[in-house]
């Protein structure tokens, strides 16, 4: 173990010192190659165009070279593989989404992650926003959003063990330690084994990813909401319109593009959601959704690629659309200035 | 928003309440491991978690010491003694002899078995046995009471997780793989940004947008050649295929976009003017990029830094694709996740694990909280 650290500090010291000097030496040895001081007017300008031409790919060549082998290459690679077999060695065609379509598994997930996509993102904003609103008009609001944020640095796994004790189930008549059994027990209800509940278990799944995320669309929303200007608000107290109107007739419209930004960030957090479905039930009792099955299939019998690479790339199907809004907006931006 | 706070009292109130009860349901969970990771194991099972500071009771089963331990008293053959062999402090509040109904009589009352013998057992676990006839068989008489025992708090479910279930072994591995997959993709991202915020070079526009549309691309499209590449690269060198070296310049890898993207814009937005009077007197780009930009950055690098921190601290896909299961690679998470499967029902193992999991991350939250929050915000509003 103490070899591990010495090794990861050596490591974290060359890792980085690798980085500056490849950075500080590249950017020396362009001004050795094209001296930009001590030549003739008319060799220094030259040299410096050549110079300006040259620094910045020294600059993003780093970056682009991690981005294409981490990131590019793979995309096209996977794409490549849905049409191949298993071994990622014979061209199937279409074989492994005609599969895809009629596997009971698939098509299971593909309804869950519907269902997950119906609910979280809504779910987020909605309990995000109210918290943002609430929270802002008493003393306290900063603590009481520390606290509902809180969750958001907890890691799925985590998050994970810490509903499955509250989901926890003893048998009929024992004393109840998951809370969420208690409680219904304390009612005279019958106690569940909620995880293993076919349909409803994705609901108690869901409750995980909307107590972590919840607090990222409150913070988002919460500061969006005070770059509201005080005067509409206050027109419209003089209007006469009472608290209910005010939020949706006057805040929301306005902090509209803000919402749209939550909701997509946390549809695709759903779209890749894996961890906790892999932790508290690994699929089973119908609760499997597209990235916990691709894992799965990536390693289900020593891996099969081409199904693992066709759900992928189910997956990245329904990303493309926010993926192509998000660029749009961005130029739109940039074009601006 | 002052202006529409509701005026009356009720609607004040009625604020006060509903944020109280959101902070409830929030915190509650999270306290529930908390507590129960300082709980002694036995109490886990037998009391709910809210009740911890409350004694709690059990149903115990014991059986009573064999004929051969009688002796005769008053005409009368009895059997004495304590059902807590052990001596511990716990107290008993109804005892009984059938497992049908283990709570039958109270502490302190005497029993009627049947053919005379009585059976009294007392609070402090002390019994008096007593039959007219001599006791016959080397068969103790079965006895069940309810005690409760005070609560009782410790760490020693922390010593055990540490140092016997592999957990700080595990933690340190975590360790190993955060703090460099944190730091390399900074420098990397800070120098890409400044090109693509203040230099000229064709194809600039591209990048960003290829940068952007990185963004969201899902991790899973990544694995597979992945795996692959890192299989063929293992073979071909004789190497292993699963190291830290692979996982750092994997997270590298995955982090490089939103890094770019959140320290570009943050970039971009430097008055331009400082970077013009330095290009006057003379300086190049590396020297504007090192000695003004890198210092006036430092609360974006710091946002992104606990990003990328608590991000791979807390993965789970990653660390299950590219490190393998052995104690000397295995993180946190994945620890966490096998030991759901290992020790499902020991919720003192299961708690205490958690609860170091996620200390790091809670730390580190608390402490930098204003950094995560505006990183947050500048990451997440684009096009807003």
């Amino acid at each position: 173990m103490a070899a591990q650290i010495f090794s990861a500090i050596f490591v974290i010291i060359i890792g980085v010192g690798g980085c500056v000097a490849y950075f500080w030496g590249a950017n020396k040895l362009l001004d050795l190659v094209f001296p930009s001081r001590g030549v003739s007017g008319a060799a220094a300008v030259d040299n410096l165009r050549r110079q300006g031409l040259v620094r910045p790919w020294l600059f993003v060549g780093p970056a682009m070279i991690i981005l294409t082998i981490y990131l590019i290459y793979p995309v096209i690679e996977t794409l490549r593989l849905s049409f191949l077999d298993r071994g990622g060695q014979n061209f199937v065609g279409l074989a492994n989404y005609e599969w895809a379509f009629g596997d009971h598994d698939f098509r299971n997930s593909i309804l869950n992650n519907i269902l997950w996509l119906a609910v979280v993102p809504a779910a987020c904003t909605f309990l995000g926003l109210i918290i943002a609103v609430l929270t802002d008009k008493i003393w306290w609001g900063t603590i009481a959003k520390s606290l509902i944020f809180l969750p958001l640095a907890i890691s799925f796994v985590g998050a994970s063990v810490i509903w499955k004790f509250i989901y926890e189930y003893r048998g009929e008549g024992q004393v109840q330690i998951g809370l969420l059994n208690a409680i219904i027990q304390y009612f005279g209800g019958q106690p569940q084994v909620w995880i293993s509940l076919p349909f409803w278990n994705n609901f108690f799944l869901m409750v995980i990813l909307i107590w972590i995320q919840t607090g990222f669309a409150m913070v988002i929303l919460s500061s969006a909401l005070r770059g509201i200007p005080e005067e509409t608000l206050e027109a419209a107290v003089i209007d006469g319109a009472n608290p209910f109107q005010i939020f949706w007739k006057i805040m929301v419209p306005q902090i509209w593009g803000t919402i749209a930004v939550v909701w997509t960030t946390i549809t695709i957090l759903v779209l890749k959601v894996f961890d906790i479905v892999l932790t508290m039930t690994n699929g089973q009792w119908n609760s499997q959704v597209l990235a916990n099955l691709m894992f799965d299939w990536m390693f289900r019998g020593g891996g099969d690629f081409g199904r693992g690479a066709t759900i992928a790339i189910i997956i990245m199907i329904a990303v493309i659309p926010i993926m192509v809004w998000n660029i749009r907006q961005a130029n739109k931006e940039t074009g601006g200035h | 928003m002052a202006a529409s706070t509701g005026k009356s009292f009720v609607g004040r109130f009625g604020v006060h309440i509903a944020v109280l009860v959101f902070v409830v349901i929030w915190t509650i969970p999270t306290l529930g491991i908390l507590v129960s990771s300082l709980r002694d194991k036995d109490q886990i099972i037998a009391s709910g978690w809210w009740n911890s500071f409350a004694s709690s009771s059990q149903t115990e089963a014991g059986r009573l010491p064999a004929a051969s331990a009688q002796t005769q008293k008053d005409g009368k053959y009895v059997i004495e003694g304590n059902v807590f062999g052990d001596g511990a402090k716990r107290a008993i509040s109804a005892f009984g002899t059938k497992a049908a109904a283990p709570t039958q009589y109270k502490a302190g009352t005497a029993a009627d078995l049947g053919d005379g013998v009585t059976l009294q057992v007392n609070a402090d676990g002390s019994f008096v046995l007593a039959s007219p006839k001599a006791f016959e068989g080397d068969r103790g008489q079965r006895v069940y009471f309810a005690s409760s025992a005070p609560p009782k708090f410790t760490t020693a479910n922390y010593d055990a997780v540490l140092f016997s279930e592999g957990i700080g072994r595990s933690f340190m591995n975590s360790l190993t793989v955060t703090i460099p997959a944190t730091i390399i993709p900074i420098l990397i991202a800070a120098f890409a940004a400044y090109a693509l915020a203040w230099m000229r070079f064709p194809g600039r526009a591209l990048l960003i947008a290829v940068i952007i549309g990185l963004l969201v691309v899902p991790l899973q499209m990544s694995l597979i050649p992945l795996l692959k590449l890192y299989n063929g690269v293992g073979t071909f060198f004789g190497v292993p295929s699963k190291t830290y070296l692979g996982i750092w310049l994997a997270h590298t890898g995955f982090g490089l976009p939103f890094a770019i993207y959140l320290l570009r814009s943050y970039i971009a937005g430097l008055p331009r003017e400082i970077m013009e009077s330095a290009r006057i007197d003379g300086a190049s780009d590396f020297e504007i990029f090192v000695k003004i930009v890198l210092p006036l950055s430092f609360p974006v690098l710091a946002s992104f830094a606990i990003f990328q921190f608590l991000w791979v601290w807390n993965d789970l896909l990653v660390a299950m694709v590219f490190l393998g299961t052995a104690p000397d690679q295995i993180v946190l998470t994945a620890k966490l996740n096998a030991l759901l499967g290992s020790r499902g029902g020991n919720w003192e193992i299961l708690t205490t694990s958690a609860f170091i999991t996620i200390i790091v991350p809670l730390i580190v939250f608390f402490s930098l909280q204003r950094y995560f929050v505006r990183g947050l915000l500048a990451g997440s509003v684009k096009g807003g």
